[in-house]
């Protein structure tokens, strides 16, 4: 037990790895046996952190982080092998490690390269736990290009068969492989940036360990390579902003996640729209709003004009596809923005209560987000798998055939759509609550995006569950084509998420303590 | 602290219902409607409860029923959310409690529950009718494909309604009106494979959106000047009020208490189908009648009213009986021209249940007028009194379709409209329960004198506009009220008065007592709601029975508002119009053929009316389309697609360029050679390296894991050490 308890953050972060080894040494080809062992491993790392989630409140705090962990790795530039988490990066680990068995679970019906599918989601899991856990900076950024690789691959190798795309000049290139090597680069390009400034934070400040910088750099005044330092943390402060804004996606730089999140398969877009787009708006709130406290403020309406901007332009476009997954893609890109503009309030106004709402609204969206993006992804992939479509113009009055599958399609969309009692509601208000006072214009502007949010949600259960029935799919039982409600694997893939929309829209207090405990402490 | 107990519970037993239903009994239909009938029972018997309970209570008002408890934790405090009852929400508990409970029981009845199932149903479409078993040939009403479904529904808009009224804040306020929000989606869209209720559905719930992003605007406005939500602390506080009504807001020369009061307004334009909002609810009719009457009448369009009733202090705070607030101006405005405006739509309509829709829009303009020159106490009386006459007119109408509905089974003629009225005439004698029922329904609604309810409500709103020398909202409403009568009594007369015109009024039918009970139990409300509110100095009985509601309801406000004096003038504007309006319909109805009389005299008016004024067709073309357009075209295919993109793949191409020229330019003639040499070694090693190189991913896969695992144990064996 006491090994436990003094590894606990090593222990959830290399489960996974440790596990996707196991799933890759497996003997035999047996497919089934395979997922199985995936799916009991990735309940693991779920086990470790409601460990955690138990023992957070008596653990010791150090410069508000617990159950840190801290050994030699680079001693030659000052990087240590640190871990610590605080009700920020807890609540992050938690919806990683709830939706990744949940994801191995939604590929059961994967039957192509399944040991390699497998390990990869697993080694995705510790890569993104890693960011979350990281307390030095070249850690951080190490899991962070880490998450990158699996996921390229995911996409790449199993994402949607078919379709290309134009690119220039005629040249056309798979859709999916397209869409892979733009997530890829994107975010990579965005990495440049972030790693020369974390090299530019290392050099200067002598040490990588975020404890130490959150002291020394936001504190560091006088010059710095011959330039006046507000200047080179302007510089710095930008570089780190577009790589965490390229993740997110803030607009304008959110055109690779419809591509990836369209051709990615179920689980991928599951994984990618519920965890990887919090990673960016996680490296703001631990890294851009504490190290740069006055560059955040200084652009912060900046940061939420474009939040504004991903609200308004992300749900026009959403409301504008026929093509179901696009649409829930685009539908990330509306949801994210009320993330980054209570992350904007709380960067301009930070101390404030209502910067604290506000940003206590962003991080539990992040969660709310996760849990409904991902119900959402799956039921798309669901009925995907069923009509081998994902044109909402060849649907129509399923709610016949799949009544199942309707309901739950309609209280997912409802706790996307941000219906109150279901969790979306809680935290937009928050956020709504929290920016108004600071953002009163962009808060009032974003109501049309919220609107629109309505749109294409009802636009979704409308051409898919409702009018009169598309008599393709009238097939009687035994015959081709025809097909079943909703699973139970499918049900038990459901049912977590289902049970969380309702529970945090009844009663989020459980969780929005720990995270409301947390930005007490990061933002005063 | 009982009471309060019971108060937490009034919402919880049709939640239950509701996952009961949709969990467990869904597949037995009568298990189902028992759950659901008796969940709406015993939150009713909870609502009597507490009513009586507030009724014992002396100055109710400054000792109301109040309990909460934390519910996020935020910075150093808390949001706390709870409930409390006091005289306005426990006069609003009363007439849902009852509405409810009778929509609950006549539903069984209107879904044909014990009948056999049609041949030709499908899920999502209104029952088709079955064979008779034991007269072949014949063709009964056949039950609902998704009977159980519809009762869960309903129980959870029950749920949200009751929500709503017991709230102690606006928070929750919001919660139980969105819910009720996406209920009303479901059940307009309840015969979903049907495109007009589909588009219907959305419709509502798009239009309800828009006055509810506002609102959402105003609660977080009104949290962040407060810091509170809740009613008690914000609106009997004279503190804050006033600290809000002489505070500026951002928006030129309003207070925040008007921007506040403004945006919450516009919550309500929205969900009680205010114009310019008003598009959604006739379009509401695609859901089935008992849904008609629970949007209409217990719930929804009510909660709208509930709200700004609730809200009144805060829209009214700086108004000293002189001038009215910015907000309070809006509200006359806005109240006034819908009253008349929907009114006039009324007059052209043919389906029965459009009229009513149209007058429910007028009758909620009347009570938001109504707010808006002050008068609290007449445009909750008038919410009470209307709540029961319509519930009772919108079931008392579903009745008749119902009957009608036998006929055209009867005849086998479906495409005769049994929604009609001038399809109908003389059901009189088919339906005669239904005809007396709905003949009270529509007296009150017409403001019959002194018999029924809605005469003393809509009396005491004129008296009230007269004597505060309001004169224009007296004249508009006046107006409204003499057309009013002139619908209502068009109604009458094309549906039960007369000859039937077709061969189906003929073989109509009265309904099963689940149903005409319902119809009976709010006609006797219909009728005595109003006797609470008789004005005191009423010629000849004023005074006989005490003006009680005026008393309770006052205690609900800090300052108690004083009543109206007598006066000769309104009282005989709204005995002429309400007669006036009834005479002059029955006349030019009574012997009405298939074609409206009015239809002649009007001209191209009447077709305008007929067309609703055209505001479907406008709202399409100007924002509908538009928007559209704007997501399609610009949005994504221009800003996201040229433009976004198009950088993107110019930044690709060029990097690509780049990649080119040093290929051609630096890498061939310089690196080339050395790198020849050095090729010759990768081949040798690459050779060995084949081995590794199965092109499988998992062999990579594996190979990668080890080296990471590799520099883990080599770092854990440093720890070690």
């Amino acid at each position: 037990m006491d090994f436990i308890n003094q590894n606990i953050l090593s222990l959830i972060l290399f489960s996974p790895l440790l596990a996707a080894l196991v799933v890759l040494l497996l003997p035999g080809q047996n497919k089934d046996l395979t997922r199985r062992v995936a799916f009991a491993l990735s309940l693991v790392p779920l086990v470790f952190t409601l460990i955690a989630w138990f023992g957070f409140g008596a653990a010791p705090e150090v410069d508000g982080f617990r159950m840190q962990e801290q050994h030699v790795w680079f001693p030659a530039i000052n990087a240590s092998y640190h871990l610590g988490i605080d009700g920020l990066s807890l609540s992050m680990v938690l919806l990683t490690v709830i939706l990744t068995p949940l994801a191995i679970l939604a590929s059961f019906n994967v039957d192509d390269k399944v040991k390699a599918y497998m390990a990869l989601f697993l080694a995705l899991e510790t890569g993104m736990l890693g960011v979350f856990l990281s307390l030095d900076l070249l850690l951080f950024f190490v899991f962070w290009e880490i998450g990158l690789v699996p996921m390229y691959f995911l996409i790449d190798q199993w994402g949607s068969k078919g379709g290309e795309r134009q690119l220039w000049n005629g040249i056309k290139m798979p859709s999916r492989r397209y869409a892979a090597f733009k997530f890829m680069v994107y975010t990579m390009a965005g990495s440049l940036g972030l790693l020369a400034a974390i090299q530019m934070l290392g050099v200067v400040s002598g040490s990588f360990d975020l404890l130490a910088l959150y002291q020394s750099w936001p504190a560091l005044t006088g010059t710095l390579f011959g330039y006046e330092i507000g200047t080179v943390k302007a510089v710095a402060f930008w570089a780190f902003a577009v790589a965490f804004a390229i993740k997110v996606p803030i607009w304008p730089f959110h055109t690779w996640l419809p591509d990836a999140h369209t051709e990615a398969p179920t689980a991928g877009s599951m994984i990618l729209a519920g965890v990887l787009l919090k990673l960016g708006a996680y490296g703001f709130l631990r890294l851009v709003l504490p190290l740069y406290p006055e560059q955040a403020q200084q652009y912060a309406p900046v940061l939420a004009a474009l939040a504004t901007a991903a609200i308004i332009f992300g749900a026009f476009s959403a409301f504008a596809q026929t093509d179901f997954k696009r649409l829930v893609a685009y539908s990330s890109v509306n949801h994210m923005g009320f993330v980054v503009l209570g992350i904007a309030a709380a960067a301009f106004a930070a101390g404030t209560e209502s910067a604290n709402i506000a940003v206590n609204g962003a991080v539990l969206q992040m969660f709310n987000h996760g849990i409904s993006a991902a119900a959402m992804f799956f039921m798309v992939g669901i009925i995907y798998e069923r009509t081998h479509t994902r044109n909402l113009e060849e649907w129509g009055g399923l709610f016949a055939i799949v009544p199942v599958f309707g309901a739950l399609l309609i209280l997912s969309s409802m706790a996307s759509l941000g219906l109150p009692g279901l969790n979306g509601f809680v935290s937009e208000f928050l956020v709504v609550r929290g920016t108004w006072p600071i953002f009163t214009f962009y808060t009032a502007l974003s109501m049309l995006g919220l609107l629109f949010t309505g749109a294409y949600i009802l636009k979704g259960i409308a051409k898919t569950l409702h009018g009169p029935l598309n008599e393709k799919w009238r097939v009687a039982e035994g015959q081709a084509g025809h097909f079943e409600d909703v699973t139970r694997r499918e049900l038990l893939v459901l049912s977590p998420l289902v049970v969380l929309m309702l529970w945090l829209g009844i009663w989020p207090a459980w969780l929005l303590d720990v995270i409301n405990q947390a930005m007490l402490k990061i933002f005063g | 602290m009982t009471t309060e107990i019971l108060i937490w519970l009034i919402p919880l037993p049709p939640l239950l219902a509701f996952f009961l239903i949709l969990l467990f009994t869904r597949r037995n239909n009568a298990l189902s409607h028992t759950v659901g009938v008796a969940a709406a029972a015993i939150s009713w018997l909870l609502g009597m409860l507490v009513f009586m309970a507030a009724l014992g209570v002396d100055h109710f008002g400054e000792h109301v029923f109040a309990s909460a408890i934390n519910w996020l934790p935020l910075a150093d405090g808390f949001l706390s959310i709870g409930v409390m009852i006091d005289p306005l929400s426990a006069i609003v508990l009363f007439f849902v409690n009852w509405t409810v409970l009778m929509i609950f029981i006549y539903s069984i009845g209107y879904h044909n529950f014990g009948q056999p199932k049609g041949d030709h149903d499908h899920p999502g479409l209104p029952p088709h009718g079955a064979k008779d078993a034991k007269h072949p040939g014949h063709t009964v009403p056949s039950v609902e494909p998704m009977y159980a479904r519809f009762f869960a529904f309903i129980a959870l808009f029950a749920f949200g309604m009751y929500t709503l009224v017991v709230s102690d804040n606006l928070l929750t306020l919001f919660v139980g009106w969105e819910i009720m929000g996406l209920c009303s989606y479901l059940l307009i869209g309840f015969w979903y494979a049907k495109p007009s209720a589909r588009d219907a559905a959305m419709k509502a719930f798009m239009t309800t959106r828009i006055g509810d992003v506002f609102m959402l605007l105003g609660i977080v406005a009104l949290y962040a000047a407060t810091g509170t939500l809740n009613f008690r602390d914000i609106l009997y506080n004279a503190e804050v009020l006033d600290m809000l009504a002489h505070s500026p807001s951002f928006i030129g020369g309003l207070s925040l208490a008007g921007l506040i009061s403004i945006l919450l307004f516009i919550g309500t334009v929205g969900k009680s189908a205010q114009w310019p909002l008003h598009v959604w609810l006739p379009d509401a009719m695609e859901g089935p009648t008992p849904v008609s009457a629970m949007i209409h009448a217990a719930t929804m369009v009510s909660a709208g009213i509930y709200m700004v009733l609730r809200m009144f202090p805060l829209i009214s705070a700086g108004w000293h009986h002189g001038e009215l607030t910015t907000a309070m101006t809006i509200m006359a405005f806005i109240g006034a021209f819908t009253a008349l405006f929907a009114a006039t739509i009324a007059v052209a309509q043919r389906d029965i249940k459009r009229v009513l829709a149209y007058s429910t829009i007028s009758q909620l303009g009347y009570m938001i007028a109504a707010l808006g020159i002050g008068a609290y106490v007449a445009a909750a009386f008038h919410l009470v009194t209307h709540a029961f006459f319509k519930a009772l007119l919108f079931l008392g109408s579903g009745s008749v379709i119902h009957g009608v509905e036998h006929g055209v089974l009867h005849t086998g003629d479906h495409k005769v409209d049994p929604q009609d009225m001038f399809n109908m005439g003389g059901l009189k004698d088919k339906m005669p329960i239904t005809f007396w029922t709905f003949l009270i329904g529509g007296l009150a609604l017409s403001g019959f004198p002194l018999l029924t309810s809605g005469f003393w409500s809509k009396d005491e709103i004129l008296a009230d506009a007269f004597a505060h020398g309001h004169f224009a909202v007296f004249i508009v409403l006046a107006l409204a009220a003499l057309l009013t009568a002139f619908y209502t009594m068009r109604q009458i007369t094309l549906t039960f008065l007369g000859k039937p015109r077709t061969k189906e009024a003929e073989h109509a039918s009265e309904n099963v007592p689940a149903m005409t009970v319902p119809l009976v139990v709010l006609s006797v409300f219909a009728v005595a709601a109003g006797w609470v509110g008789i004005p005191e100095h009423f010629p000849l009985i004023g005074g006989l029975l005490p003006n009680w509601f005026h008393h309770f309801l006052g205690g609900a406000l800090l300052e108690h508002p004083s009543a109206v004096d007598f006066n000769w003038i309104p009282l005989i504007v709204s005995l002429v119009v309400a007669l006036g309006g009834l005479g002059l319909g029955y006349l030019v109805y009574r012997n009405a053929g298939q074609t409206d009389p009015l239809r002649k005299a009007l001209g191209p008016v009447y077709t305008l009316l007929e067309n609703k004024y055209y505001f479907d067709e406008l709202y399409q073309r100007i924002f509908v389309k538009p928007a559209q357009a704007f997501s399609e075209n610009f949005s994504y295919r221009f800003l996201d697609g040229v433009v976004i993109d198009g950088l993107l793949h110019r930044a690709a191409r060029g990097a690509m360029g780049l990649g080119l020229i040093f290929r051609n330019k630096f890498e061939g003639p310089v690196i080339d050679y050395a790198a020849d040499l050095l090729a010759r070694i990768t081949q040798a090693v690459g050779r060995l390296l084949r081995i590794l190189q199965t092109g499988q991913v998992q062999q990579y896969l594996l190979w990668v894991a080890l080296v990471v695992f590799g520099g883990f144990f080599y770092y854990l064996l440093n720890i070690l050490q």
